[in-house]
């Protein structure tokens, strides 16, 4: 018991590693279930940010230098223009189709 | 037993993060989704100040929060058709969805408590931003550049794709 409390007062890298791993299952959780497709996005904006978190809970307890920030900004870099194309295509599929639903977009040409 | 306020503050934060993610999840309204996308992102950029990692928590901010959610609300007033929620927010299998992904959780949370994490003696908390430049101007400039040539194409691609054709 007295080691729960312990755990709970102190703030540690367990806490964020949960913190991200809630958000990378909520994520899967989206994409899994949605059929809408910016919601998909939205689960992969999710998934992206719970890998941002751990990288950064990782540099600040594990090595102490900076180099899983820099590999967070990629991550956030990626996550743009994942985010620009992506949008693009939902457009575009939705000129198409009058619909983003990703089970009625099934065609591949005409 | 005390709980000192940074803790507290830590663990609302975090509240915040896991609580409109949770909306975003199980919203059906995918306005409500998206608005709430806005308390993931800046709670994850508060548990980044929370790591003394504060160019990474501005970054967050600018790009995250300005840019891509900006992104992805027009998106959403584009395609949305108010007037059939069902349509717009539609979800299939939430049963077995909700059992695999809490199955999955357990077992992330069991190993996240079971390992023997490496841990520095002493956590610091320094400005990292000169650090960060230092190393993207040094040791990380190849992918420095590689990140310019991905957003020039990730530009070039998101024009291509969403303009009109023009017919002959």
């Amino acid at each position: 018991m007295a080691a729960y409390v312990a755990m709970l007062t102190k703030v540690g890298l367990e806490h964020y590693l949960v913190v991200g791993g809630i958000l990378f299952a909520l994520g899967i959780y989206i994409v899994l279930t949605r059929r809408n497709a910016i919601s998909i996005l939205l689960g992969v904006e999710l998934i992206l940010n719970s890998a941002g978190l751990n990288y950064v809970a990782f540099s600040h307890f594990s090595t102490g230098n900076v180099d899983g920030q820099i590999y967070t900004v990629f991550i956030i870099m990626l996550a743009a223009s994942e985010a620009a194309i992506g949008l693009a295509i939902v457009l575009a599929i939705y000129q198409l189709f009058a619909t983003i639903d990703v089970e009625a977009t099934e065609t591949l040409k005409d | 037993m005390e709980i000192s306020i940074d803790v507290l503050i830590f663990y609302l934060v975090s509240l915040v993060v896991v609580g409109s993610a949770c909306i975003v999840a199980f919203s059906r309204n995918i306005v409500h989704s998206a608005f709430s996308l806005l308390g993931t992102f800046g709670g994850v950029a508060g548990l980044y100040v929370f790591l003394g990692a504060d160019f990474v928590a501005a970054v967050q901010v600018l790009i995250y929060v300005g840019g891509i959610l900006v992104l992805i609300l027009f998106a959403v007033m584009l395609t949305h058709r108010i007037s059939d929620i069902d349509i717009t927010n539609r979800t299939v299998g939430r049963i077995p969805g909700l059992v695999a992904v809490a199955v999955f959780l357990g077992i992330l949370v069991y190993a996240i408590g079971e390992t023997d994490w490496v841990k520095v003696k002493e956590v610091a908390y320094a400005p990292t931003t000169a650090t960060i430049g230092n190393l993207f101007l040094g040791d990380y400039l190849l992918p420095f550049q590689i990140a310019a040539v991905v957003l020039l194409v990730a530009l070039i691609g998101a024009i291509t794709l969403s303009r009109k054709e023009i017919k002959e």
